[in-house]
């Protein structure tokens, strides 16, 4: 948890945010922008041009070494031997009783040079859990204050970051869920097609002092297609409509990867995991809540922590909720009974002590159309 | 900052504008501005009693819950049933299309707790550090 007494941190664009009108706010430990100029406009921006984020405060650690590899699958769920150069993977890093420590990305940034990317509410906590499993014959470093962090998402990122890489950089041919070294706009910038929206782009991976340059070129080379500045505010919105959970609202200690609908980065047949034994034995039990997507059928707006009700009981809870800006409609995330977490299913949420019909759907809730 | 002069404003960022007895009533435009997009407002049903100080409904915006305090005492004549469709409104007209309740007033010497315009932007400007 955040220390409210510990002063915040900041990244190395906070002028620039400040200079751009962001509205700051304590996050994880950091003073980040929630928004520029609204929450909705940017989310659209998003979906219909591109935006840009500052996710510096997210964790980086590098491991090096030839055991580097065996290191890092021992500790996630997800195949990080089929890992080739220049591949990424989604994972879950889970205790041995199966609570998730932490959702992450893995990059293989050389034959034995591996990056795991955290929460940064988790640096401390996944660095003592991680460093105390460290093998022989690898190196294990905390390098997430060298590291700035950029999120260039949304349908024109593409050509807008091919812009200021010499001769394009062959962005087509980083594949979704590769990452590339390039040089754009002068800084050496390992440049990755993966994010947090459900729109093409691009996390954009730099040095901390490099990430004022690769903004402002950025912001001035995409401006004229739509290129916008955006804050955590609609990074949350834009992944609400995805359902892609968020640690410590969807995930965390008390929930495991095959309820919480991880099941997909979980794989059992790899190789040893810590955690991989309770897995399957949970797997073979059945898991016995599922996280589900719903919207509201009455009028308000589902906020984490508000009780889920089924036939007038208490049955769950609320994880994430939102109003959707691009659907337009109160949606909701939330732990319900496996027996009643069938599409379409009737539910009540109990918001300000009252309860309001909302009804579960398939998710992404958001589709390209 | 928008603060039209003739209405009258509470600490909790609510504007009031008397119309004989009654009292119309919604949130200021330095606050609509803090809270953000707003998305969802929850207003009583007239013939609700409200009282001074104390909650009458709620505003959401894209992030955040906030209650709303009446600024005096009295009876809910008439909710802005436009902003369940349109709660930008609030946004975009907080002191015409955005006003949220209509009160039939109980004790209108309550009105001489609410600030005038310019007591009204020097609090916020205080409160905004």
């Amino acid at each position: 948890m955040t220390n409210p007494e510990q002063e915040l941190r900041r990244t190395s664009l906070y002028e620039t945010h400040k200079a751009a009108g962001a509205k700051m706010v304590p996050f994880a430990g950091y003073e980040m922008p929630v928004q520029y100029t609204g929450v909705i406009e940017e989310h659209r921006a998003v979906r219909e041009a591109a935006g840009l984020f500052d996710v510096s405060h997210m964790g980086e650690f590098e491991a090096r070494g030839k055991e580097a590899g065996a290191f890092v699958h021992k500790l996630v769920t997800n195949n990080v031997r089929k890992l080739e150069v220049g591949g990424v993977l989604y994972a879950a890093m889970c205790r041995e009783e199966g609570g998730i420590v932490d959702d992450l990305t893995v990059y293989r940034l050389g034959e034995e040079r591996y990056m795991a990317v955290v929460n940064a509410a988790n640096i401390e906590k996944d660095w003592e859990w991680m460093a105390s499993h460290h093998a022989e014959d690898c190196a294990f470093e905390n390098v997430s204050d060298r590291i700035g962090l950029l999120a260039l998402q949304g349908p024109k990122a593409e050509s807008i970051l091919g812009k200021l890489i010499p001769g394009g950089g062959d962005l087509a041919g980083i594949p979704y869920y590769g990452a590339r070294y390039k040089d754009v706009a002068g800084c050496e910038v390992l440049v990755s097609r993966t994010g947090y929206t459900g729109e093409d782009g691009f996390e954009l991976y730099c040095k901390s002092a490099d990430s004022p340059v690769l903004w402002d070129a950025l912001m001035s080379e995409g401006g004229s297609e739509g290129l916008k500045p955006c804050g955590l505010g609609a990074r949350d919105t834009l992944r609400t409509e995805m359902k892609f959970a968020l640690y410590g609202n969807d995930i965390d200690e008390s929930t495991h990867p095959l309820e919480a609908g991880l099941g997909w980065v979980v794989r059992y047949k790899a190789g040893d995991f810590i955690g991989r034994e309770k897995l399957l034995a949970l797997k073979a039990e059945g898991v016995k809540r599922k996280l589900v997507g719903f919207e509201m059928v009455d009028r308000g707006i589902p906020r984490h922590g508000a009780p889920i009700l089924i036939d007038g009981d208490v049955a769950g809870e609320v994880t994430s909720g939102t109003m959707s800006p691009s659907l337009g409609k109160a949606i909701g995330i939330g732990y319900v009974p496996a027996s009643n977490a069938e599409e379409g299913a009737a539910l009540e949420i109990d918001i300000r002590g009252k309860a309001r019909r909302a009804q579960i759907v398939k998710t992404p809730f958001y589709k390209k159309s | 900052m928008e603060l039209p002069s003739g209405l009258k404003y509470s600490r909790e960022h609510e504007w009031v504008r008397v119309e004989g007895n009654i009292a119309v009533i919604g949130i200021t435009d330095f606050a609509q501005s803090e809270l953000g997009d707003v998305v969802y407002v929850e207003l009583p049903e007239v013939g609700t009693e409200v009282e001074a100080n104390n909650t009458f409904g709620v505003v959401e915006s894209v992030k955040a819950v906030s209650d709303l305090f009446a600024p005096v005492s009295g009876v809910v004549v008439e909710a802005n049933t436009t902003l369940e469709d349109q709660p930008e409104l609030v946004n975009s007209e907080p002191y015409e299309d955005g006003w949220m309740i209509r009160v039939e007033m109980k004790d209108d010497s309550e009105l001489s707790d609410l600030l005038e315009a310019d007591s009204y932007r020097a609090y916020t400007e205080e409160e905004s550090g």
